[in-house]
């Protein structure tokens, strides 16, 4: 079970960390492979600070990873074409060191994000990174039954690019078209799993084709052609070109997916909705999970449970 | 003559017991195989070509057909077709006409590309429940959109859409002219495709004018001879095509006899009588690409940027890189015919030996286009030895958006894939203009089976997806991954991007 947490301000080492991408790194030999990160980190700008991330020994799990945080911050001038030098910078080193595969995987980027994970029961991987140490205003979190990949520490979800973190339940079946249209923009799929296809598209759509969160949602899993026909014309027109736009990006098969960034929290299902998904609220809380007694054993008194339509987002927004 | 007679390529045999003298095989044949003297049909098996008309209207059942009957000494090199192609140019000094597609035994890559079902960890999708959508929009489509957020919370959007082909099955018809096949052929498959909502290539021979009500289905070509081109021609058609090349004979033009070139023929292909219609090997007004760019912008001017204008070109080894140049003509759809494409005639050394199948020159344009990130520019459309559903879907997979069948239509209508359309015979009234033959083949029945033949693909195709666990072809699209590769080689499997069966 992967735990995904926000913490403002938190660990102070003399800078507000949230101001800096923290590289969440998983080395296989700290000696062996860190060096080559470090160098390569400092071309692309400046390592701030990095530290081992804290972990505590659990009888049923073997650490085969050291996980290890970057604060590092990217320098613009190396970018000069990019609208958004930062996150190009970034992406590309997420994408550069997971390709090459030499001892090393960035499974975190974001600013004031987090992303822990490890291959082991839910519990187990919670008290490895003492998950309660941590304070965060929008958690994901994940548990999942391997079958396509057997479970691995980089394969456990989420999915990280950025700010933008990906649960997945299911197995999409376009993942082929979806792969071979997201590599065409520069993006690498290194992971062995389908779901990490999700996090780049909806960072493609979102930052850098300026869909919002809904029209996203609608890219990935839109109407069918016979609701859209039946459509007021202005409406039908818009819905048609997103589908003639970004078919490639449509998402088929079974699945139920939460994505969120720091501001907003959405998840939606596949066409047909093959897998389940509800929604619950608590005051100013949002609740999604893939079962209600999920929402319910976190919190009883959870109000206005509510199942979405297929390929219906349920989008959540902070309010600060 | 030193050479002498070769062996028949048929021996046809008429049972005496069966056989009661109606004498319907002397009436169908066309080739005068058959000859009635008295009570007795004399056989003269030398002019059979296999097209088996006469066996279709036998009522009893009573006439064989036996393929090369007598042998010669077998061996490996020097088979039966090399030595009789050699006897032919030694009696003739001519080049070698054939017809059909490439006749040469290559392996097809098809049938060693097997689909993907889902099992236990995702659920097929049963096409009878839920929707499954087969729509498929060919040209030009954005590569992102402009929106503009309304304050009301409502969008809309900036960006224009250029003008696409809607098609309810990714099953076109290719272009085969009037000249090349009957008009009665043309009439029937124009019924079908504008009852089923899909479209047909009219070839270059013009649009005759009893093909004016089914012109919104119908795609007009404009090839290198440039037959039957106005302005009238271009509005009419629903999309027009530039024919650079043609699978059967990449790299040639075409030749129609002058007998074929009736009073009727000539007139839609705006030439005399009698006269023999040469395409010339090349357009001469495209000697780059820079001219071709020229000539689609010209065609879209002149049609007020209300159609796509597709490019087709026969899969050649470069044909990635020709693709992506297409893609920047602004053009809309790029159609790649491979080297089993059809024809009514075709130099026998081009349609065997130039060229490549369509699968790896699909999988290659697909993959270079969305390397250079224009996929979204162009539609691909594939064509050239599509038998099956089956092959639909693979090559979809593959990265086309949709087919052109060709010969799969014709033999829908009775052909029986003889590979004498060049002689301008063809018993069934469809390769032919002789008003007795065309008679036979009757637009309304005809149109109906290869509408019922398109029908059952589209059946098909929509049961492999939902197998597959999609319900929306895009999904289909380029997902190589739902493909497996059985006893292809290292090379080839990398250049289709799949996997060995097993992996």
């Amino acid at each position: 079970m992967p735990g995904n947490v926000r913490t403002p301000c938190a660990l102070a080492v003399g800078v507000c960390q949230k101001d800096y991408y923290a590289l969440h790194v998983f080395f296989d030999n700290i000696r062996e492979n860190k060096t080559a990160i470090d160098i390569l980190l400092e071309k692309w700008g400046t390592i701030v600070h990095d530290e081992q991330i804290k972990t505590y020994e659990q009888p049923n799990i073997r650490k085969v990873h050291t996980p290890w945080r970057y604060f590092f911050r990217p320098d613009r001038s190396l970018m000069p074409k990019s609208t958004t030098p930062d996150e190009d910078i970034v992406t590309h080193l997420v994408m550069k060191v997971n390709a090459e595969k030499n001892g090393a995987l960035i499974f975190s980027s974001g600013k004031n994000l987090w992303v822990f994970k490890a291959a082991g029961w839910p519990e187990d991987v919670a008290n490895f990174y003492r998950i309660e140490d941590y304070k965060g205003y929008l958690w994901l979190a994940h548990n999942r039954y391997p079958t396509n990949t057997s479970g691995w520490w980089g394969g456990a979800h989420p999915f990280n690019l950025l700010n933008w973190s990906v649960v997945h339940n299911g197995e999409i079946t376009s993942y082929g078209t979806n792969r071979r249209y997201i590599e065409s923009f520069g993006y690498k799929c290194t992971m062995y799993t389908d779901t990490e296809v999700v996090a780049y598209l909806v960072d493609l759509l979102v930052r850098k084709h300026g869909l919002s969160e809904k029209l996203a949602v609608r890219a990935l899993a839109p109407p069918f052609w016979e609701e859209i026909d039946r459509m007021p014309p202005k409406e039908q027109e818009l819905n048609r070109a997103i589908r003639l736009t970004y078919g490639p990006a449509l998402m088929n098969g079974p699945f139920a997916i939460c994505v969120a960034n720091e501001n907003a929290l959405v998840g939606f299902t596949d066409r047909i909705k093959l897998r389940p998904l509800v929604s619950g609220e608590s005051g100013d809380r949002l609740y999604i999970s893939s079962e209600e007694a999920a929402i319910r054993t976190i919190d009883p008194d959870v109000e206005n449970i509510t199942m979405p339509k297929a390929g219906e987002p349920v989008i959540g927004r902070v309010y600060s | 003559m030193s050479i002498g007679s070769i062996p028949f390529k048929f021996k046809v045999s008429i049972d005496p017991d069966r056989c009661m003298s109606c004498g319907r095989c002397v009436e169908n044949c066309s080739y005068g195989v058959f000859k009635k003297e008295g009570d007795d049909i004399r056989i003269n098996s030398r002019n059979c070509v296999a097209c088996h008309r006469c066996l279709a209207f036998c009522p009893r059942d009573a006439i064989d057909i036996e393929e090369k009957p007598n042998d010669y000494r077998s061996h490996p090199l020097w088979t039966r077709e090399v030595r009789e192609a050699i006897f032919n140019q030694a009696k003739t000094g001519k080049i070698i006409l054939a017809g059909m597609g490439n006749a040469k035994p290559y392996p097809v890559i098809f049938d060693r590309l097997v689909l993907d079902a889902c099992q236990v960890t995702n659920p097929s999708i049963d096409p009878l429940r839920e929707p499954m959508e087969l729509r498929t929009y060919i040209g030009k489509k954005p590569s992102s959109l402009k929106l503009k957020q309304l304050p009301d919370g409502e969008v809309e959007l900036i960006t224009k859409l250029t003008p696409n082909l809607q098609i309810e099955t990714p099953i076109m018809i290719g272009h085969m002219s009037y000249g090349a096949i009957s008009l009665n052929a043309q009439i029937a498959l124009a019924k079908a495709v504008s009852r089923i909502g899909t479209f047909m290539g009219t070839g270059e021979g013009g649009l005759h004018e009893s093909l004016y009500p089914y012109q919104k289905n119908m795609i007009v070509q404009v090839a290198s001879g440039r037959f039957g081109v106005d302005i009238n021609y271009l509005e009419r058609g629903a999309a027009i095509e530039i024919k650079i090349g043609q699978g059967a004979k990449p790299g040639i033009g075409g030749h129609l006899p002058g007998e074929k070139v009736c009073a009727d023929v000539s007139c839609t292909r705006m030439i005399p009588e009698g006269s023999d219609a040469i395409s010339p090997a090349p357009h001469h007004d495209i000697y780059s690409i820079e001219d071709l760019k020229q000539l689609v912008r010209g065609l879209k001017e002149a049609t007020e940027w209300k159609k796509p204008v597709f490019v087709k070109i026969a899969a050649v080894h470069n044909s990635a890189a020709i693709a992506a140049g297409i893609a920047r003509s602004s053009a809309d759809a790029v159609v790649i015919d491979g080297f089993r494409g059809g024809t009514g005639a075709a130099p026998r050394v081009f349609r065997d030996h130039v060229g490549i199948p369509v699968e790896a020159a699909v999988a290659s344009v697909d993959a270079k286009l969305r390397q250079q990130g224009i996929r979204n520019e162009v539609s691909i459309i594939a064509s050239g030895g599509i038998r099956e559903s089956a092959d639909v879907a693979k090559i979809i997979c593959l990265g086309a958006d949709a087919v052109y069948i060709g010969t799969s239509a014709l033999v829908a209508m009775g052909c029986r894939v003889c590979g004498t359309c060049y002689q301008g015979n063809c018993a069934w009234g469809i390769a032919t203009q002789k008003p007795e033959l065309v008679r036979r083949l009757d637009p309304e029945t005809n149109s109906v089976q290869v509408e019922n033949l398109i029908h059952g693909w589209t059946l098909e195709l929509a049961e492999l997806m939902g197998a597959a666990g999609i319900n929306s072809i895009e999904s289909l699209r380029g997902n190589r991954d739902r493909l497996r590769g059985y006893m292809l080689d290292e090379g080839l499997m990398e250049v289709l991007d799949v996997k060995t069966v097993g992996a």
